[in-house]
């Protein structure tokens, strides 16, 4: 991936030692990260922060471009590990997490299904399928990029954490994320073909300078429940609401898009998502989710967890995009790019 | 709905209860409680006039709350209309 724009101290840092790993720029980058700690940042709000930590996760998954292999290195995980924790610590202080279900997968199936109901309310889906413009369904296209050009690869990490049951079940939804076998039906794939329909650009990365600090929480929270093994209950949770408040959201997301014109290559991501989805949340309920508390009775807690941390930052990430274009205002953080 | 081959099927290993196992090797068919019948396996899905279903994910929700706009697969609609297996 490209080396995005940074957006203060702690990034300009970071892309400074990226670009040349010597003692004085690993010094200057320990003690930004270390200032902007000191001062109690809002994690969820940081555009620094997050854009950081998005980079530093970048190192684990495609890399970013002309940077050395600094996956592994000391002091760029010294200072994720930093970050990690005060953006868990900060996670875990707002999620709520209800009273725990009983040990079996059909209490614990059931109480997600519960949490993940649909509701009635104001939803972003809605709006997109019933007055978003063409302008603002481009923001969404580009928002979203940022993590659903590699989907499915957060919870992939945790794959190998897990046993039995709530094992087959993650490697049964990922199969089918990741095509069953045809690069051609991988969901990031056909996100990169919505993206080229709706005339927007497919590289990886090509929109995060217009994605705000709450739309990297969104992405960054699942790279932090995937890349530890402590959190595989969060993962497995995260994943399991993920899936079970899609359906019907992308139904209206296609919908929005037939609305305006569209044709099938842009909704074919939404509307393949209706139909992948409704499989998923079954596994991901009961066999994911229910199979490791089975289990794993002990990972319940952090199985709520991931789920209510994905309803929340999600739903902020979503209310953020619904209240800007509500008030007038674009969702981006900048501009985006117009392509050459 | 046709079973596929069994012969295949017999050959294959499923894992209970975390064991290896010979058991439960053919297409299996979940009914979800509350929600569709979740189908794996080699299984033929067909019209009433027989003409089949494309069909383009290994496992997949046959919809029984009658009210999916994909029938016969599901698409999840049977949450928002509080249906009820039981
Ligand atoms: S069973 Fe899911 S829509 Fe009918």
């Amino acid at each position: 991936m490209r080396i995005p724009s940074a957006r203060g101290e702690v990034s300009s840092r970071l892309f400074a030692l990226l670009e040349s790993p010597t003692p004085d720029s690993r010094e200057e980058f320990a003690s930004a990260v270390g200032a902007a700690l000191a001062a109690d940042p809002d994690l969820l709000a940081d555009d620094d922060l997050q854009l950081s930590l998005f980079c530093l996760y970048e190192l684990a998954y495609s890399g970013l471009d002309g940077v050395a292999d600094l996956e592994w290195d000391p002091g760029l995980l010294a200072a994720r590990a930093d970050l990690e924790a005060a953006f868990e610590q900060q996670l875990r202080a707002l999620v709520p997490v209800p009273a725990l279900p009983e040990p079996t997968a059909d209490a614990v199936a059931a109480l997600l299904f519960d949490q993940t109901a649909p509701s009635g309310g104001r939803s972003l889906s809605r709006y997109v399928a019933k007055q978003a413009t063409d302008e603002q369904l481009h923001e969404f296209l580009m928002l979203r990029s940022v993590s659903t050009l590699k989907e499915a690869d957060p919870h992939t990490f945790a794959i190998p954490r897990l046993r039995g049951r709530a094992k087959a079940a993650l490697v049964e939804i990922q199969a089918d994320e990741y095509g069953g076998g045809r690069p051609g039906r991988m969901h990031s794939a056909i996100y990169a073909l919505t993206l080229r329909g709706a005339g927007l650009d497919d590289t990886y990365g090509a929109y995060l300078d217009a994605a705000p600090a709450i739309v990297l929480a969104a992405c960054n929270q699942m790279s932090l429940f995937g890349l530890h093994r402590r959190l595989r209950g969060a993962a497995v949770g995260h994943l399991a609401a993920f899936e079970m408040t899609s359906s019907i959201p992308n139904r209206n997301y296609g919908n929005g898009f037939r609305r305006l014109g569209y044709d099938e290559d842009v909704t074919w991501y939404f509307d393949e998502h209706v139909e992948a989805d409704a499989v998923h949340e079954q596994i991901a309920a009961r066999d994911l989710a229910g199979g490791l508390a089975e289990s794993d009775p002990d990972l319940i807690p952090d199985i709520l967890f991931g789920a209510g941390a994905s309803l929340l930052v999600d739903g902020l990430a979503a209310e953020h995009i619904l209240a800007s274009w509500e008030a007038g205002r674009s969702a981006l953080r900048v501009p985006a790019p117009v392509r050459a | 709905m046709r079973s596929g081959s069994r012969r295949r099927c017999a050959r294959s290993l499923a894992l209970v209860d975390g064991h290896a196992s010979r058991r439960n090797e053919g297409p299996q068919v979940v009914a979800c409680p509350d929600g569709p019948f979740l189908v794996r396996g080699d299984v033929d899905i067909v019209l009433p006039d027989g003409t089949p279903v494309p069909r383009t994910r290994k496992t997949v929700a046959l919809c029984r709350c009658g009210l999916s706009t994909i029938k016969p697969f599901c698409d999840g609609t049977h949450r928002a209309s509080g249906f009820r297996t039981g």
